[in-house]
Order: structure tokens, then C-alpha cells, then sequence
């Protein structure tokens, strides 16, 4: 599967998912600038990201623990999703994001 | 805790890693003073996770990350670790007899032969939010905390935040404040419900007011903040009037003054050697996350492992006509003596 990722500067990313890996690892094993400070535990809100509007709808829906950590996101929008609650499958294939400032 | 303290080691961040090298450094004698920003010890295992469960400590099925802080400071105990807490580390350099003299943010100046930086990825700080020329009102008409709330008092404040430090903030300085608004992304919050009970409230009675809005710009001259540009989650904007901003986003990690004291980074770590863990500085060394080496993983355990082939290379360096004994807590009375356990 396909993950196309802006980074901060607008830069257009094409980057291999793995099954069952969350989006925040590949974005950060990519070398983009996902702090990800907790490692992935829903603990930190630094992965933030803007899920296109056609994909957000696709998504699972978020948990009330993803939902309670992003009030301690910056600069959420109604479609922001913590990357590290989103998992790569066949489903999402070419979704498009953006990495949220930090 | 202010002042000049002389002691063997000093170590740079009170996480797990920083607390168990007092572990290792006790075992042979060594004394040492911890430094952390945070008010408490546990680095990112109470500040990020006190309650999550840690599944990859050897010997202990599951912990979590406030438990196994708590373990740690009991374990550490005998050994009397002097904490100087809620500081910066901002200052390094060396003395003409040798040492190293490590300076905080409140004013603490530690001496010693020997520093350990065990920062993990740096230190916590506020999260700021990303609106242009913030930074000029930080100080003035920012705030990302509240040292005297007799400060906020008359004040038209906007309180930014959906956790507990924006409810609480919101709660205590609503009899204070001129006006206060509390703004937030959406109608629901991940703080304790007593708090958002009593914001609602005071919102009810007209004492607050809450806006389901994020602010996308600041408008003020010379620091001095005159209104803010609010946005509803259907991009409606509008100019809300507000002489104080405090965003209450909870904290990141940002590498910080480490940055200029001088030691080799590659990128937000410190190069070390895997014999000692020592930088390309000798005298300094550094354990955890902070580090690189080829191989390095970021676990607890391997900062633990870390620490305790540091402790041997620190204690050459603090008593460098001693021969280091090597002994087990096991077998060792003069160990166990120093644990209190025999």
C-alpha cells in the first residue's frame, strides 16, 4: 500500500506501507519529522496529522483515548488523526496527509 | 537547593537511566546530584506515561512507568541522591583543577570530575503553538504557565487547552481575571469531569465563557497583546479581545541548552564509545536515549546496561589511586552494607 505524505515544507512523499505497521513508524522510519515522542503509545499527541477529507471518512473511527490525547495536540483541525492510531492495511491504500506543525 | 555543590558525579537528567546509574555509582563509592527540568523524577515514564504499562524490564512482567520510577527511587535510596529539580542544566564548562562545573537556569552550580548526560531526547518544555509572532509575546502577554496567579489578576485572559492544566487554570483564575475565555477545539475534554463540571459551571453563571475555537493569529503591538483571531471547526473566524494568551498544551521534548555545551552531536545525540559510554569529551559521558552508538536501541534496558559499564570508567576518573573492586550484591557484605541490608 501507498502512503503519500506533505511534509512541513509542501514536500510530496510516496512511501511504502507495511500491513499492520501504524502510518506514524513509516512515516518516521521515512526520515519525516514526526516526533512521535511517546514511540507510539497514544501518550503525546507529536504525530500529529491532517488526513485528506476523501480518507479521513475511510478511516476507522478514533478511540476516546486518541480523541482525549489530541486536546493535547497543537493546532488540531477536524481532520487531524494522531499517526500513530492509524494502521496501514489494503483498505487505505494511496491515503494522502500531511504532517501537522510542531 | 540553590548553591554550590561539590560532589563526584553529576548527573544530567533524573529519568530511569539517571536514577539507576546513582544505582551503579553507589555501589562503588560514588556520590551523585541529579538535575531535571520536570519537578519530580521519572523523565518520560511519569511525564508521558505514568500509567501505561512497560513490558520489556528484565525480571519485572509488567511495571508501569510510574512504578518503575517509584522502584528505582527506592533502589537508589541508600545511596542518598541529591535531587535538584524543576531546573535547566544551562551551562557546562571545565575548572582550572579539572572538573567540570554544571550550572542551572536557578542558579545551582555542580562540581564535579565526572558528568552524565542521561537526557533522553532533551527537555520538556511547553508546546508552543504554531502562530506567527508568538514568540514576540512570550513573557509579556504569552504565558505558558502560572508562577503567581496575583500576576493574572484584572487580566482579559484567553486560556487555549483541553486537559487538565487548562481546566484548572481556567477554574483558578476565573475569581482573579477581568474576563476569562477558555477556548478549545471541540465540546469535550480529556480532563478530569469535576473539572470541566465546575467550567460549565462557571460558564453557565456567565463567570467564563467557552468557545469551541482554536486561535489562528495575534494581533497586539511591541509584546503587548490587544486581540486574537479565533476559528470555529467550520473555519468561521472572528476577532475576540484579550490582553493574555495561555496556551496549555502540555509539554515536548526539545534537546535544548545541551545543543552548546560543546560536546560532539551527531544530529540531537551525543556520539559514544560502547566500552564506557563516554563522549568524544573525557569526563563526560552520556547513557539512554541521548546516546548513538552502532547498534544502539532505544529500551530502558539497554540505558541501564549503560550505565553501570559508565560507572566503572567514572570511578578511574573520581578516584584514580583506588583499585576498583568488582563485586556482587549477592556475595558482597561491603556491598550489602552499603544497601543498608546487612
Amino acid at each position: 500500500m501507498k502512503i503519500i505524505a506533505t511534509d512541513r515544507k509542501g514536500e510530496v512523499h510516496s512511501l511504502e506501507g507495511r500491513d499492520g505497521w501504524s502510518v506514524m513508524e513509516i512515516l518516521r522510519d521515512a526520515g519525516l519529522p514526526v516526533a512521535a515522542e511517546c514511540g507510539g503509545a497514544c501518550a503525546c499527541a507529536t504525530c500529529q496529522v491532517y488526513v485528506d477529507s476523501e480518507w479521513y471518512e475511510k478511516l476507522p473511527p478514533k478511540s476516546d483515548a486518541e480523541t482525549d490525547m489530541l486536546d493535547m495536540a497543537i493546532a488540531v483541525e477536524p481532520n487531524s488523526r494522531l499517526s500513530c492510531q492509524i494502521t496501514c492495511s489494503e483498505e487505505i491504500d494511496g491515503i494522502k496527509l500531511t504532517i501537522a506543525p510542531e | 537547593m540553590a548553591g554550590r555543590h561539590e560532589t563526584d558525579v553529576a548527573i544530567l537528567g533524573a529519568g530511569p537511566i539517571g536514577l539507576f546509574a546513582v544505582f551503579e555509582l553507589g555501589l562503588l563509592d560514588l556520590k551523585a546530584h541529579l538535575i531535571d527540568i520536570l519537578d519530580r523524577p521519572g523523565g518520560q515514564c511519569t511525564e508521558l506515561y505514568p500509567e501505561k504499562p512497560i513490558y520489556d524490564i528484565p525480571g519485572l512482567p509488567v511495571v508501569s512507568g510510574q512504578e518503575l520510577t517509584d522502584k528505582l527511587l527506592q533502589q537508589v535510596k541508600p545511596f542518598d541522591p541529591q535531587f535538584h529539580l524543576g531546573q535547566m542544566a544551562c551551562g557546562l564548562d571545565k575548572l582550572p583543577d579539572g572538573r567540570w562545573r554544571l550550572k542551572t537556569d536557578a542558579g545551582t552550580e555542580i562540581i564535579a570530575p565526572v558528568v552524565v548526560v542521561a537526557a533522553g531526547a532533551g527537555s520538556f518544555v511547553p508546546k508552543r503553538p504554531p502562530i506567527a509572532g508568538i514568540a514576540d509575546y512570550e513573557g509579556r502577554s504569552v504565558h505558558y504557565a502560572v508562577r503567581k496567579m496575583d500576576a493574572f489578576r484584572g487580566k482579559n485572559i484567553l486560556i487555549a487547552g483541553g486537559g487538565d492544566s487548562a481546566l484548572d487554570w481556567t477554574i483558578n483564575l476565573a475569581p482573579l481575571a477581568a474576563k476569562l475565555t477558555l477556548g478549545h477545539h471541540r465540546d469535550g475534554f480529556r480532563a478530569q469531569q469535576h473539572s470541566v463540571n465546575k467550567m460549565r459551571e462557571l460558564a453557565a453563571h456567565g463567570k467564563i465563557n467557552f468557545e469551541i475555537a482554536s486561535v489562528k493569529a495575534l494581533h497586539g503591538a511591541n509584546g503587548a497583546l490587544e486581540e486574537v483571531t479565533l476559528a470555529s471547526p467550520d473555519k468561521r473566524e472572528w476577532r475576540h479581545a484579550c490582553d493574555t494568551f495561555m496556551p496549555f498544551f502540555g509539554l515536548t521534548i526539545k534537546l535544548g541548552p545541551i545543543a552548546e555545551f560543546g560536546l560532539n552531536l551527531h544530529g540531537d545525540r551525543i556520539p559514544v564509545d560502547t566500552e564506557k559510554f563516554e563522549s568524544s569529551t573525557p569526563g563526560i559521558f552520556a547513557i539512554g536515549d541521548i546516546n548513538s552508538y552502532p547498534g544502539k536501541l532505544k529500551l530502558i534496558l539497554c540505558g541501564f546496561h549503560e550505565a553501570a559499564l559508565m560507572a566503572q570508567a567514572a570511578f578511574h576518573i573520581c578516584r584514580p589511586n583506588e583499585k576498583l573492586r568488582f563485586q556482587y550484591t549477592t556475595s558482597s557484605s561491603s556491598l550489602q552494607k552499603k544497601l543498608g541490608v546487612a
